[in-house]
């Protein structure tokens, strides 16, 4: 409450104080039965037993901290509002700074993109890194796939995690049942995962918000429990094992053998990292050429038809577009991308089972799109690293990496509300001369 | 005969909003209807445009009928709408936004017409680059009419667009309407609260009450009219029969 009256103007030290005792009574409050009381075992029997001394130690932690926060989040905020005003003065001069910002962006996008180039050749014989990298690179994937229904054409799709499961199982089933290549099965699956997005929106997209939320998760729940029942088709539980392993063109990364292998060909010695390396490279082309397929599907009409009808459908409606056709091609593109991560995973892994695809991978995905800042092609990259890295960086604190990462989402939460880059770049500019001021 | 509504209905749900509304619009007119809120103005052309579609009668536009048409077809055939509270998409630029207008446009025509638009509203020009979200309430509107005349339509259709504006800006945007149709003779329907401006601005009007339509006439007429008078001009807590019209 005094948090509240405080945020006006600067908060005087008997106010400050005053918020921190009350923090410390809910600390208390909350402390007694989680920490203040405990039970313990004696010969068989429960027997309750205290902790005074280390609830104190949480109570004053809880009043101290407080005091602390406070104070350097009022700061943050005197700091924000004097810049605020610094470029409100500037009046015409934010629009260039906007500019300036912009590319700023498109820098950090080439420098992002030279350090995953240059990535695998300094790290080469460490792959841990290079593995590691590779699973950002397929998250980013997912994340540039579902920023095309939920940034820019929002639509809430809370089951993606089945196109990539479609994606994943088809390139298994192909390559396993009928010794298709990576190759020839990839745009098989991307069509197939594509015809998935269309049976699911075609019925569902009349929904908005909220209801297509959940139809879209009892759409990636169903997908899981079919692959998990089915097993004549999908192995069950037990997964598809030993999909075949993308190739060099043609060339298998194998120790030396009868047939040209990846090394004897290129005369290196064999490694089993040049298939590592190999497969990141891979992962980064297809991340890439998602990148640019969505960048260009932007300036087109299509791709700004996906953000009005974002806006506003029923404007979009009134200019005589046809909503439901928008709506699912967002929805068939962004599944044929999902997919083709799927298609990837597959072949990365060598085995799938349906343990893969929970609704937790939409959610990270999901978390993926929302913290990068919604429809931010640089955003989504960003958050990747920060939701994949996050978790592995915690693994030396054990079990307290979820405390970590909760931390970091919070604390992303505060300072970037609408995400890490919210900034929209507009994607058509006025050129007629003496014009766009 | 440009548009015509012949005895039409529309349900919303179990409200009965028109009940059989009789309204045509000439080619080059202007033409208002006014009326309380609530009357059902913005029914009559939601149900034009077949959100939801009208559940009687018949919606002739340019001679045909377009009654059971989805709405992005009855869009196709050239009528464009300026929505009620503007909707204009506001993260992304007034460029943007006016392009999106035209998307079903030819494009060889988008430089022309954005030439046009700018030359009508010159502010846009000024804030091209600018999210629209950040344009005042007035100049939001302009961007709403820019944005539907990019479509190059027969037959524009207004809704309230004199909402929630300061009196210059109404002002102004009734004066762009007149300009619309004197200069490039755009036939334009026009519905509105602000009866005063609305009738002023119109060649004949109609007034829409509990879904039925009691008065019409010429503009003129109309706002001489001692009934508009006390029900629409002079405050309006002076009703008409049992309309309680707010002021």
């Amino acid at each position: 409450m005094s948090a509240l009256v405080s945020a006006a103007g600067a908060p005087t030290p008997a106010e400050r104080f005053r918020d921190a005792v009350g923090v410390a009574l809910v600390a208390l409050l909350l402390g007694v039965p989680m920490i203040g009381l405990t039970t313990v075992d004696q010969g068989g029997a429960l027997r309750v037993a205290t902790r005074w001394p280390t609830l104190l130690a949480f109570v004053a932690t809880a009043f101290f901290g407080r005091l602390v926060l406070r104070f350097v989040f009022d700061r943050l905020k005197k700091r924000r509002t004097a810049l605020e005003r610094a470029s409100g003065a500037a009046g015409a001069g934010s629009h260039s700074a906007s500019k300036s910002h912009g590319k700023i962006l498109v820098l950090v996008g080439w420098l992002a993109l030279g350090i995953a180039l240059a990535l695998p050749v300094v790290y080469a014989d460490n792959r841990y890194v290079v593995d590691t990298a590779t699973t950002v690179l397929i998250y980013v994937m997912l994340g540039w796939g579902l920023n095309v229904v939920v940034g820019l054409a929002g639509l809430l799709d809370l089951g993606y995690v089945a196109f990539y499961a479609v994606g994943a199982y088809s390139y298994a089933l192909l390559s396993t049942q009928f010794g298709w290549g990576f190759w020839q099965a990839l745009p098989v699956a991307g069509a197939i995962t594509a015809s998935f997005g269309l049976i699911l929106g075609w019925p569902t997209l009349r929904l908005r918000g909220d209801y297509l939320a959940i139809v879209t998760l009892g759409f990636g729940e169903i997908i899981r429990v079919i692959l998990v029942n089915w097993t004549a088709f999908s192995g069950g539980p037990n997964g598809i094992a030993s999909i075949p392993r993308p190739s060099f063109f043609g060339l298998p990364f194998k120790p030396p053998g009868d047939t040209p292998t990846f090394a004897s060909f290129f005369g290196l010695e064999y490694s089993p990292a040049q298939r590592i390396v190999f497969l990141y490279y891979l992962i980064l082309a297809l991340a890439l050429l998602t990148n640019l397929f969505v960048t260009r599907l932007r300036r087109l009409p299509v791709g700004r038809a996906w953000e009005a009808m974002r806006e506003d459908e029923i404007a979009c409606k009134a200019m005589g577009m046809n909503v439901t056709n928008v709506k699912l091609s967002a929805f068939a593109l962004g599944a044929m991308l999902g997919g083709f991560a799927g298609v990837f995973f597959a072949a990365r892994q060598g085995f799938i089972s349906p343990e893969s695809f929970t609704f937790n991978e939409s959610a990270i995905i999901l978390a993926i799109v929302v913290l990068g800042g919604m429809g931010s092609q640089l955003g989504v990259v960003l958050a990747s690293l920060v939701l994949v890295l996050l978790p592995e960086l915690g693994r030396d604190f054990a079990e307290y990496r979820m405390l970590l990462f909760g931390t970091a989402m919070i604390l992303i939460m505060i300072w970037k509300p609408a995400g890490i880059l919210s900034q929209r770049e507009p994607t058509l500019r006025y050129a007629a001369p003496g014009g766009g001021a | 005969m440009m548009l015509q509504l012949a005895g039409v209905h529309a349900h919303y749900g179990p409200i009965h909003a028109l009940k059989g509304v009789e309204v045509s619009v000439q080619v080059g007119e202007v033409v208002t209807l006014i009326g309380a809120n609530g009357a059902g103005k913005s029914t009559l052309l939601m149900s034009l445009f077949g959100q939801p579609p009208a559940s009687a009668g018949r919606i002739i536009f340019d001679g045909e009928d377009i009654t059971r048409l989805p709405t992005h077809a009855i869009s196709r055939r050239g009528i464009a709408l300026v929505p009620e509270g503007r909707r204009i998409f506001s993260r992304m630029s007034v460029m943007e936004n006016l392009q999106m207008g035209a998307v079903l446009a030819d494009p060889a025509n988008l430089d022309v017409d954005l030439k046009r638009m700018f030359a009508l509203f010159p502010i846009l020009e000024e804030r091209c680059e600018q999210r629209a979200g950040t344009l005042s309430g007035g100049e939001q509107q302009m961007l709403a009419i820019a944005r539907a005349l990019m479509a190059r339509p027969k037959l524009l259709l207004l809704d309230e667009p004199s909402l929630g504006l300061a009196p210059l800006y109404i002002k102004k945007i009734f004066q762009i309407v007149r300009e619309l149709n004197r200069d490039h003779g755009m036939t334009i329907l026009l519905v509105e609260q602000n009866a005063h401006h609305a009738l002023r601005a119109a060649h004949r009007a109609y007034v829409l009450q509990h879904g039925q339509i009691i008065l019409s006439g010429s503009g003129r007429e109309l706002l001489a009219s001692p009934e508009v008078r006390a029900a629409y001009l002079e405050g309006g807590h002076v009703a008409t029969d049992n309309c309680s019209a707010p002021g």
